[in-house]
């Protein structure tokens, strides 16, 4: 984390000029930029060597002060030591449930005033004042404890001794009458890890499906026996009481979950191919197979790539390298991958687009999102002409967008398509107001321009006139509108 | 912000004691394994352990550090490989392995049946809070989400009664208790049997917390999973804030070098603008820049004695100021860059209508095509805040989401729809809506600089659910009234006052520990210290982590690989 003097320099050189790169001139963002300017404006009277950075302290305190914090705690432990004490004497059924981090810690500064090292000198000057005492309970302790080992708990305080962390034997509970009671106390305690350790008890000493079938009335417990077999992989025994339970399309699934462990990728088509018999439920089976046969193509499309790009015959794979392999991905990262290195391919190959978009159904919104990210990115522009183009049975050709042209032309701005080619699109956008907006912020004047001259809005066309560059083509055209304009304005006057 | 506020906000209580008791007892634990020893350290523990101790204080105890993976091995089973290693060479060691916050049976079975039980001993770090900010404790218990609320297991309830015992020791007794759901009311059911063994005197003591609320994080999915638009909330969102401090990469920092910072109320700049909606905070910036600015420039007519003065005084402030500054200035830009980029302002707007519950249609087919677009911060949550309301993403549009990189069609069903259907079903998120006014009435704009209710933190637009509740519940001092709401979220409350029942005057009773089992965003922290400054009373959050749409969203997808 500390940074030398010199990188604080550099830290603010550099920092210096970078304003962001909003088109919005909105006024909050000028604010921005016009702040953040003030600030940097300030490096020469700021930059020297202090650097506040490292003295965040990530502890908050000083290092060292472990003792202090000692005296802190004993002290405050004294109280409920004493708290306990009177409980003790009482004798009531309660052993001992302070908070850990008292017990213990007063038991540390015991043995650590005692025994330690002389480096240690200034603890037990901190325990100095609180007497020996206050200890005592502590010290008494180890007797209460050895009770446990010899009397029997009745299965509610076995439960609450095991919450509270004590060690107890649960080979008592041999009756099946017993062992589930103490299942029950376990449940109605409220503590999962107590639920688990009966559980695991249970498992190891009932036969698999009595314990299935007094689970089954159990779901509480239930959940937990799932998720303990879950976490310890044990796949077998889940299956076998998803099956017990007639859970058959979570068997299924459960199997299905096992390809994320298989990693390679021939063994993990197999598998997958193995899945698709699973009693799924009907909306999933499609959805399996789908997998099997987009894993199948994508290993066929990724031996061929491969070849190809290694040969170095192919133009697109020269320019633009892949990234990635292509294998284990989803599907419409797929079908951009095949739009991207496979556009022009006839249907009948594996990794054409139109083969994907068949094969998976791939509804045509979806598929003209893809196809026009992956051929703008290339800046195919008559490709991404193609996909908006209709002929109707005349032979009149019609642009058509799916997904509507506002969002053709979001995306070829993106990828920084020119203004020839946005004006192209902007002006197929219906709603006045969204062309409007749009051709505005790209700069796209002729459409701002025809779109100002249909509304007949003379006083917007002269506010714009002030945007164009002046003698540029733009503004004569203006120019010319007004001209025009003018006549009629007056003849409805 | 809002001047409005009435009385003064209760300042919070000091939990400074929680970390120095985390610290101590890890200290304890090591040095009861005496001699030269090498020191393992899981690497979720890795943070918080960050945050309550260093590494000059472990040097004390500990020799070599090593960081343990949890994937692809189990921490446990890689510790007993290691012991079991040793073992066949003849090598002899002593081995410890502290479990924190707590020791599971099941963990000893597995050293049992890794052949390695009593060769090891085995200890507890009860280190259950990390304070994350003077008004924030975590129990730093992400999966808490995933094991209770989706698999149904009930291990960390025991860890969230021993907090709650542990916080009301140091900071209670609380004298009042409020809580919605089933897991709140099996916590508070534990932590009171705690109390009730332990038999702590409590008399004598000043409290400083005087009620609690407990709720779960399944009464309210929607605010969770809705886009935050205060500061904190999308830093959360685009750094993701980690054990309270972010790593602030070069597009922020404008230099090749990422910078951690520790994101709390010391810091001066980020503890004014965390609660902010977004479109205040350029303001805010550019003001505090230009004072700044105006600081520096007193230095231009002083002569030598006010410069010396000037230097040894006010420069080391005006710099830290500065470095802030710039810091959050850049956090902005990087928000902004990202957001732009997701068309944000459409997403917000998809959002808002499906929360009034207009145009679903088009809102969905917006689902549909972010998820044609494989955008994924998008297409995270957006999915379920339809289905809460009985709305079924498409088909065909779910299936093509996958979990990138790791499932090419995703799991079916399971991971997204399984989950919220059984929600759905039960789920009457429009008819709470209306019960409790959530969706603010208009006429104008609503001024975000100004805001007049919770709903500033989602731009005006709706209420947090789950804070109108607290609000509701805190101020009728219980549930009455408020039947039918219940009803409709189908849940189980309940509200008990303790022994002590204090004089509604005192500053304890206008501090509410707020407890939110499964996760709490920053957007609902904002609205409730809004709601606390409004009404005078202070908030503390107790969450079991701090958590956000995508953090719940990765929750429910199956990671395991």
């Amino acid at each position: 984390m500390s940074r030398s003097r010199a990188d604080e320099e550099e830290y603010w050189h550099s920092s210096k000029c970078r304003a962001f790169t909003f088109d919005d001139e909105d006024d909050e963002l000028c604010q921005l930029k016009e702040s953040k300017r003030a600030v940097n404006s300030l490096r020469d009277i700021v930059d020297d060597d202090e650097d506040e950075l490292e003295k965040v302290s990530w502890s908050g305190e000083p290092v060292g002060s472990i003792s202090w914090s000692i005296k802190e705690t004993a002290s405050s432990s004294t109280s409920s030591l004493e708290g306990r004490d009177s409980s003790l004497q009482k004798g009531s059924s309660s052993n001992a449930a302070l908070p850990k981090q008292v017990s213990s810690y007063s038991l540390s500064s015991l043995f650590k005033g005692r025994n330690k090292l002389p480096s240690l000198q200034s603890l037990s000057d901190a325990l100095s004042d609180t007497g020996v005492k206050n200890y005592a309970p502590e010290l008494r302790r180890p007797k209460a404890e050895y009770k446990d080992y010899s009397s029997d708990w009745s299965p509610k305080d076995t439960v609450r001794r095991m919450q509270r962390g004590k060690v107890c034997s649960l080979e008592r509970f041999r009756s099946l009458q017993d062992k589930l009671v103490l299942l029950d106390e376990a449940v109605a305690g409220h503590d999962g890890n107590v639920i688990t350790a009966v559980l695991i008890f249970l498992k190891r000493t009932l036969r698999r499906e009595i314990l299935f079938r007094e689970l089954e009335e159990r779901q509480v417990a239930l959940c937990h026996l799932i998720h303990f077999l879950k976490e310890t992989g044990e796949q077998k025994m889940l299956l076998d009481l998803l099956r017990f339970l007639d859970r058959t399309e979570e068997v299924a699934l459960s199997q299905y979950r096992e390809h994320l462990n298989i990693q390679d990728v021939e063994k993990r088509r197999e598998f997958l191919k193995g899945c698709i018999g699973l009693p799924f439920s009907p909306e999933d089976i499609s959805h399996i197979q789908d997998h099997y046969t987009l894993l199948e193509r994508q290993i066929i499309i990724e031996a061929n790539d491969r070849h190809l790009e290694t040969a170095g015959q192919s133009e697109i794979f020269r320019k633009y390298p892949r990234k990635a392999s292509i294998l284990n991905m989803p599907l419409v990262t797929t079908l951009f991958y095949s739009c991207f290195y496979h556009y022009t391919e006839a249907e009948g190959t594996f990794s054409s687009p139109t083969n994907l978009k068949k094969t998976f159904k791939i509804p045509d919104k979806q598929y003209v999102l893809t196809a026009l990210a992956a051929r703008a990115k290339l800046r195919a522009w008559e490709d991404v002409d193609a996909l908006f183009t209709t002929k109707n049975w005349l032979g009149y050709t019609k642009k058509k967008a799916p997904i509507g042209f506002h969002r053709v032309v979001e995306i070829l701005q993106r990828n920084n398509a020119p203004v020839q080619v946005l004006q192209e699109y902007v002006r197929l956008v219906e709603d006045v107001e969204t062309r409007l907006n749009l051709a505005t912020k790209y700069k796209c004047h002729d459409v701002v321009i025809d779109t100002y001259r249909d509304l007949k809005d003379r006083i917007q066309l002269m506010a714009y006139k002030c945007k164009v560059e002046r003698g540029s083509a733009e503004e004569e055209k203006i120019n010319s509108i007004l001209n025009n304009t003018v006549r009629n304005t007056c003849f409805l006057l | 912000m809002a001047s409005t506020a009435r009385r003064d906000v209760p300042e919070p209580p000091d939990f400074g004691i929680l970390k120095r008791l985390a610290r101590d007892q890890l200290i304890y634990l090591l040095e009861q394994l005496p001699g030269r020893k090498d020191l393992f350290i899981e690497a979720d523990l890795m943070s918080p352990l960050d945050r309550i101790a260093n590494v000059s204080i472990l040097k004390h105890e500990v020799d070599k550090l090593y960081k343990v993976e949890s994937r692809p091995a189990r921490p446990l089973v890689l510790s007993a490989d290691i012991v079991n290693a040793d073992k066949m060479s003849g090598r002899s060691r002593k081995y410890k392995i502290i479990f924190s916050p707590q020791k599971f049976y099941a963990c000893e079975m597995v050293l049992e049946e890794e052949g390695v039980f009593g060769d090891v001993t085995c200890d507890e770090w009860s280190f259950y809070l990390l304070p994350l900010d003077e008004d924030i404790i975590s129990m730093e218990l992400p999966e808490f989400f995933r094991d209770y609320f989706l698999e149904g297991d009930h291990r960390w309830i025991n860890s969230v009664a021993r907090a709650l015992q542990l916080l009301n020791s140091l900071y209670g007794p609380f004298s009042r208790a409020y809580g919605i759901g089933r897991c709140a009311k099996m916590c508070y059911e534990l932590w009171r049997e705690l109390e009730e063994e332990s038999e702590g005197d409590s008399q004598g003591r000043k409290p400083e917390i005087g009620n609690i609320f407990l709720m779960d994080r399944d009464t309210d999915y929607v605010t969770a999973l809705c886009s935050q638009m205060v500061y904190e909330g999308l830093v959360d969102d685009t750094f993701r804030i980690k054990c309270g401090s972010v790593d602030f990469g070069p597009e922020v920092t404008s230099s090749d070098k990422s910078i951690k910072v520790l994101l709390n109320a010391q810091d001066k700049v980020f503890s004014q603008i965390r609660n902010e909606h977004f479109s205040s905070v350029f303001g805010f910036l550019s003001q505090k820049s230009r004072n700044l600015q105006a600081q520096y420039d007193r230095r231009r007519g002083m002569d030598i004695k006010q410069m010396k003065n000037f230097v040894s005084q006010e420069l080391k402030g005006l710099k830290q100021e500065h470095r802030l500054l710039s810091l959050h200035i850049g956090a902005c830009e990087s928000i902004m860059k990202k957001k732009t980029k997701q068309d944000f302002q459409e997403m917000i707007k998809a959002e808002h209508s499906l929360l009034e519950g207009f145009d679903i249609r088009e809102s969905t087919s917006f689902i549909e095509e972010h998820i044609d677009r494989q955008v994924r911060a998008v297409l995270w949550g957006r999915p379920c805040l339809g289905t809460r309301r009985g709305w079924q993403p498409s088909h065909t549009a779910c299936s093509r989401v996958g979990v990138p990189h790791r499932e090419p069609v995703s799991t079916p069903k399971t991971t997204i729809t399984d989950a919220f259907n059984s929600l759905a079903r039960k789920s009457n998120f429009r008819a709470i809506s209306k019960k409790l006014g959530l969706i603010p009435r208009l006429d104008g704009e609503y001024d975000l600089k100004m805001p007049r209710d919770m709903a500033y933190v989602f731009s005006g637009a709706y209420t947090p659910l789950s804070c109108k509740i607290i609000e509701q519940v805190l101020e009728r001092r219980g549930w009455q009234g408020l039947e039918e709401v219940l009803r409709l979220l189908n849940g189980t409350e309940f509200s008990e006052a303790g022994a002590a029942e204090a004089s509604p005057g005192r500053d304890s009773q206008r501090t509410v520990l707020a407890v939110f089992l499964g996760g709490c965003t920053c957007s609902e922290m904002a609205a409730l210290r809004f709601l606390g400054r409004e009404r005078g009373c202070r908030f503390i959050f107790l969450t079991t982590a701090v958590t956000s749409s995508g953090r719940l969203m990765e929750a429910m997808a199956e990671t395991r690989a």
